[in-house]
């Protein structure tokens, strides 16, 4: 572990383990929220479950005047639903949220509220021609096999995810999910440490996979000042196939936490991303500047909510995002944490008058 | 006493790729050792372990008194990867054994470097391969092992030739059916170690040889050099076939949980399958019959031509999902085949194969 200034909260690895290994496919993030209440529920001034199944937490400031700052990290995850069952205990599924059908097939997973485990075959190689080796398997010939013994013990509506267990290798973290519990796991340690100036609005958000749903309601609920998304945002960091310069990374591991300036969805408050650098660099924390582009975090819900709500998203650099199983290091994910806390402590209400550019 | 799901969850966490046998063939050493009453190793890595027949007792002095042989193999070693080189702190690697690139995107695996890797078989994106590549299965040239150390680490660690294998946990699913890597073929190894272990009740007129054969899913290694080692009078290869399911629906598949298969084509001679089937009829056990118009694609191929040739025979244990990293068998036919072999085994005469001709006119 990295050395971090006094004051700073550090990484809980044990609530990550159990954060990942949860299933919380979007729409059912019950496996995570309770893990999430159970951690915040004694501490929090304020708590409420809304509507969608957001938790909202508040820890008020003790001195005045004070910034309402949101602080939003979605706890679903891209998963499947179980939408019709064949016989023998093979079911049709459906997936949700944005996964590449290349890697369905081979996988373990976990179906419904008891996680019974199941498997998604694929047919033999042997049996195959091998101009059918060059073509993906669609996902309507694919189904969840429980085992011959497992006709009728899931539904369909049922959720499933991917059975893959979390483990530590050196400075990596390996498990499935890790967007977003990393952002999950963080803003549980900023509720933790709260700020005497900052009203302090933690949004342990729903849906953000399948379009953002949770944060917009939230962030109306809320109504802060300015809003901070901790999200998980793929590092791209691989050789490329001709060993060419790689200059579509997005972003790198072990370069710190991704500061974003425009995706699909959003183009960052400019004086929150000065303020966000001005930080790191004041205290030493490493950060990058996640490229520009594509993807998006709840950011995009929550800065055109109400009247317009000012918004930075910052992110832990993850490889094979939306995958069974993603790797990050410890230290981006501590320094993301350190990063945010530090940006809070130094945020001043001057800030809201001051000039966008 | 060997307990069939803890034993055979036991052999599939274990390494063992084509022609590098050893971690498995350690246990399964162990479990033999106590079932037979000799153990060798063959020049290529097979396991032979003999138990001799019970009724030819050799008296001391006496001239040794030669007894037939049969030979049952079940080959040991599994599919996976060898390194062939580091790259920035990434493994690049090629096959050994069939692997199918459209089943392997995003699976763990361990590197077997100076030491022990957890890691993550990749598959870059789209953006950085070639065009032509964009939403087709990653071929093999381009998969990455990301083992998540700094690149100085990982060239420390890591070297061409070092393997690759796969490290998907076993899953136990319903009916008592099991999931994991390597079940092809480690599920007919459990089930040739169940039939040693009936045969502790049994006193066979016949020399039991039991080869967890090497090197069957490269070259046949295994299966063309023990029986020339070995000799033996009949020979059996216990593998696993196609079992019905999600992308099998044809005569290539099998029931699964319906029973051991038994093969029938050229590889297998006629009179052996008989008396196996008469086998599984008397044991009131179910069993099916595989149909292999022509490679049997089993140790079989191999032993039939091994010196002046051999009659073989084929018993298959149902498997769903071959070659991924979750294939799916049921631990009763895997039971069912123990039982099979071992009573086929019982009711071995001393001249069987002096009565097995061919049925010309």
């Amino acid at each position: 572990m990295m050395s971090v200034s006094p004051g700073t909260p550090t990484v809980n690895i044990g609530l990550l383990e159990r954060l990942t290994n949860a299933i919380a496919v979007s729409g059912d993030e019950r496996e995570v929220r309770s893990i999430v209440l159970e951690e915040v529920q004694s501490i929090a001034e304020d708590m409420r479950i809304d509507a969608l199944g957001n938790v909202l937490v508040t820890r008020r400031a003790k001195t005045s005047p004070f910034l309402k700052v949101m602080v939003a990290a979605h706890m679903d995850e891209v998963g499947f639903m179980i939408v019709d069952e064949d016989e023998g205990g093979l079911y049709r599924f459906a997936v949700v949220g944005g996964m590449d059908s290349r890697l369905l097939p081979g996988k373990a997973v976990l179906v419904g509220k008891d996680h019974l485990p199941g498997v998604i075959g694929a047919r033999p190689i042997h049996l195959s021609e091998s101009s059918d080796l060059e073509r993906a398997i669609p996902v309507d010939s694919l189904r969840i096999d429980l085992g011959t013994g497992g006709a009728g013990k899931a539904q369909p509506g049922d959720r499933a995810g991917f059975a893959t267990r979390f483990q530590q290798s050196g400075p990596s973290l390996i498990a499935k999910a890790l967007d977003n519990r990393l952002g999950v796991a963080a803003l549980i340690e900023l509720v933790k440490n709260p700020l005497d100036h900052i009203e302090l609005q933690a949004a342990f958000t729903v849906q953000e996979e399948i379009g953002l749903r949770g944060a917009g309601v939230a962030a109306y609920a809320m109504n802060p000042d300015r809003a901070i998304v901790i999200d998980s945002t793929p590092a791209f960091d691989l050789p490329v196939w001709d060993a060419a310069e790689n200059y579509q990374y997005n972003t790198r591991l072990g370069a710190g936490p991704a500061i974003y300036t425009a995706d699909a969805g959003t183009l960052s408050d400019p004086r929150l991303v000065s303020h966000l650098i001005e930080t790191a660099e004041a205290e030493g924390i490493p950060y990058q500047l996640r490229q520009p582009g594509g993807g998006g975090t709840d950011a995009g819900a929550i800065h055109r909510q109400r009247a317009g709500i000012p918004t930075v998203s910052l992110s832990v650099p993850g490889r094979y995002a939306h995958t069974p199983i993603l790797l990050a290091r410890v230290s981006d994910w501590q320094n993301t944490l350190a990063l945010v806390y530090h940006a809070l402590r130094r945020l001043h209400p001057s800030l809201l008058t001051a000039e966008r550019s | 006493m060997i307990e069939l799901s803890p034993f055979l969850k036991q052999l599939i966490s274990l390494p063992g790729l084509s022609a590098y046998e050893d971690p498995v063939r350690q246990v399964i050493a162990e479990a033999w050792l106590p079932l037979v009453d000799e153990l060798s190793i063959s020049k290529l890595g097979s396991l032979h372990g003999l138990r001799k027949n019970r009724r030819n007792k050799k008296i001391e002095g006496e001239k040794k008194e030669t007894s037939p042989r049969i030979l049952l193999s079940a080959h040991m070693d599994a599919i996976g990867m060898m390194v062939t080189a580091v790259e920035n702190g990434f493994i690049r690697v090629t096959s050994i054994g069939g692997l199918d690139p459209r089943v392997l995107a995003f699976q763990p695996v361990t590197v077997h470097g100076r030491r022990d890797l957890p890691g993550i078989l990749a598959m870059p994106p789209d953006r950085l391969l070639p065009p032509e590549q964009g939403g087709k299965p990653v071929k093999k040239e381009h998969w990455l092992v990301d083992v998540g150390l700094p690149p100085s680490e990982v060239q420390e660690l890591v070297r061409p030739g070092d393997l690759v294998s796969m490290a998907t946990q076993p899953i136990d699913l319903s009916g008592e059916t099991l999931a994991g890597h390597s079940l092809d073929n480690r599920a007919s190894v459990a089930a040739l170690t169940l039939a040693l272990q009936e045969l502790q009740y049994v006193s066979q007129a016949w020399d039991v040889w039991a080869v967890a054969s090497s090197q069957e899913e490269t070259c046949l290694g295994g299966a063309y050099t023990s029986p020339f080692d070995i000799r033996p009078d009949i020979a059996v290869a216990i593998d696993v076939t196609f079992a019905k399911g999600p992308g099998v629906n044809d005569y290539r598949g099998y029931g699964l949980g319906k029973g051991c298969a038994l093969g029938w084509g050229p590889n297998i001679h006629p009179a052996i399958y008989k008396t196996l089937k008469e086998t599984a009829v008397d044991l009131d056990m179910p069993y099916q019959i595989e149909i292999m118009p022509r490679h049997s694609g089993t140790d079989a191929y191999a032993m039939q031509v091994v010196a002046e040739g051999i009659p073989t025979a084929v018993v298959s244990i149902p498997l769903r999902y071959m070659h991924t990293p979750v294939e799916v068998v049921s631990l009763k036919d895997i039971a069912r085949t123990g039982r099979l072999l071992a009573e086929f085994i019982a009711r071995l005469e001393p001249d069987y194969v002096q009565k097995i001709v061919w049925e010309d006119k």
